[in-house]
């Protein structure tokens, strides 16, 4: 096969060419600022329709990418919906992961914001992306160091079939996408990246 | 980012700045989760700690031991004296026969300095040092620091004096190398028996005037005088060092301005430190030990993870 490979130029068409700085990288545009704009506003409105006055009800954005979108939400159902008083929260999952001591960097943590406890609430998980699932069942353990609550939902922007590894499905998703493995979805926010946009990326 | 430079935590020696701000940044999460009302986080349940005491320890032991089940570790203890340490086993053997019984990670105090050392080159585990003998206390430097960033916000530019007895401490060394690391100008104040002769190469000032000392100063930790250490008479009378040497109220009070006074603990009160000075507000002895905690979960979070 060493041998073989010798003698096909380097750059051919019929070989994936793959090496360090050359990767072939492909994104395309999956959702734009405006899409994203309409979808927020039909969960807030899933949410409102739940959850009315929120009085009873908790938002807890998981950190690090989702606390953008929680903190999104909780501005467009004060400013556009006129809900007086949310209780929102940032969660870091960090220590409750699974994956401790398996992948090739040590995990790194973000703060945890949570100023309330969340006994006998209703509480309202969000994240960016649903994928293998692993990351909410860590937050169902963490969620439970501050308290017992009477319900746990899920929100999620974007929800990939097909690639879950847990029994675990979102209560609301704002778009469902069939990405094969290779790919990676990328959401960025606009007070973190920039613009709003959501990528698929090739790897 | 993320990763620290060493396998072990043996001293500060070992440490560079980055891997100082790095366990700092773990710690400020970890004290968050101990001050939950579920103060426990699942993250070591596959790893075992055996925490090895040769000498004696409160402080340090419970805290390790907290810090261990803080993180869900499987916690071992062993202490010399009920051991067969007392029937002439060697030190390697001893830990080789705990780390068959599959331990990931080897917390140990030693009266001997360089044990923890002489330890991670003859054994596989990771190693805590926990005190060795006069040498280092590496858990207690950091978070001696970490409780003057705490408390003053920074430990770059601060001034700190340690006074009392500088010869036989480890804590002494320890904090030296973290503040100096840090940025911070160290001076050591005690009298000439219990200075180390060149401590100055280290890059710290002497003073013998505790008064001058604490006056130039922002914070000043005050050690221990370690009676089981001294092996002749470092000073005449323990009644003469607490007028020398002892912080009082009077004098707390009638400095220029308010310093912030620590402690490594136990405190012999009346000694280097009276009750009132210990029991004021300007004194952080118990955010210390709070402190302890988060910082060993941050140590031994951080070198678990890099268990391959």
């Amino acid at each position: 096969m060493q041998r073989l490979l010798r003698y096909i130029p380097q750059k051919s068409l019929f070989l994936p060419y793959k090496s360090a700085g050359h990767q072939l990288m492909s994104q395309k545009v999956l959702l734009s600022s405006k899409e994203i704009h309409i979808i927020l506003h039909r969960l807030a409105c899933q949410l409102l329709e739940n959850h009315l006055d929120f009085s009873n009800t908790v938002l807890i954005g998981l950190q690090p990418r989702g606390s953008f979108l929680a903190t999104r939400l909780t501005k467009i159902l004060k400013e556009d919906y006129k809900v007086k008083q949310i209780n929102l929260g940032l969660l870091d999952i960090t220590f409750y992961r699974d994956d401790f001591r398996r992948g090739d960097k040590p995990l790194e943590a973000s703060s945890t914001q949570l100023d309330f406890l969340v006994e006998g609430k209703k509480v309202v998980l969000i994240d960016d992306v649903l994928y293998t699932g692993r990351s909410i069942r860590a937050a169902l353990t963490a969620i439970q160091s501050f308290g017992r609550p009477k319900e746990i939902e899920l929100l999620t922007l974007i929800d990939r079939r097909f690639s879950r590894h847990l029994p675990i499905q979102p209560n609301y998703r704002g778009r469902q996408v069939d990405a094969i493995n290779e790919e990676k979805v990328k959401v960025l926010w606009e007070e973190n990246d920039g613009k709003d946009v959501i990528y698929l990326i090739d790897r | 980012m993320s990763e620290l430079s060493v396998n072990h935590l043996l001293g500060i020696k070992y440490l560079n700045e980055k891997d100082i701000q790095l366990i700092f940044e773990t710690a400020d999460h970890f004290k968050e989760v101990i001050n939950r009302s579920i103060k426990k986080v699942p993250s070591l349940r596959d790893i075992t700690i055996a925490n090895i005491f040769f000498e004696n320890s409160t402080r340090t032991k419970l805290s390790f031991e907290l810090a261990e089940k803080r993180l869900s570790a499987d916690v071992i203890n062993f202490s010399a004296a009920q051991s067969s340490v007392k029937k002439g086993e060697t030190l390697i053997d001893t830990v080789n026969n705990i780390l068959s019984m599959k331990v990931d990670m080897v917390v140990m105090r030693h009266p001997n300095p360089g044990a923890g050392i002489f330890l991670s080159k003859n054994v596989k585990a990771a190693i805590i040092n926990a005190g060795d003998g006069a040498h280092e206390h590496p858990t207690q430097a950091l978070l001696d620091s970490f409780s003057i960033r705490e408390k003053l916000g920074d430990v770059t530019g601060k001034k700190v004096v340690i006074v009392g007895d500088i010869l036989h401490s480890r804590v002494a060394l320890s904090n030296i190398f973290a503040l100096k690391l840090q940025g911070a100008t160290v001076k050591v104040c005690g009298p000439k028996t219990l200075l180390p002769k060149h401590i100055e190469s280290l890059g710290v000032t002497v003073e013998s005037d505790l008064r001058k000392a604490l006056n130039w100063c922002d914070v000043a930790n005050m050690l221990r005088v370690q009676n089981e250490r001294m092996d002749m008479s470092y000073f005449p009378t323990t009644r003469e060092y607490a007028q020398q040497f002892g912080i009082n109220k009077t004098l707390l009070d009638s400095l220029d301005k308010e310093i912030v006074i620590m402690h490594p603990g136990p405190i012999n009160r009346g000694v280097e430190i009276s009750s009132d000075v210990a029991d004021s507000k300007q004194s952080i002895i118990l955010n210390q030990v709070e402190n302890g905690v988060a910082i060993r979960m941050a140590v031994i979070y951080l070198l678990a993870s890099q268990i391959k």
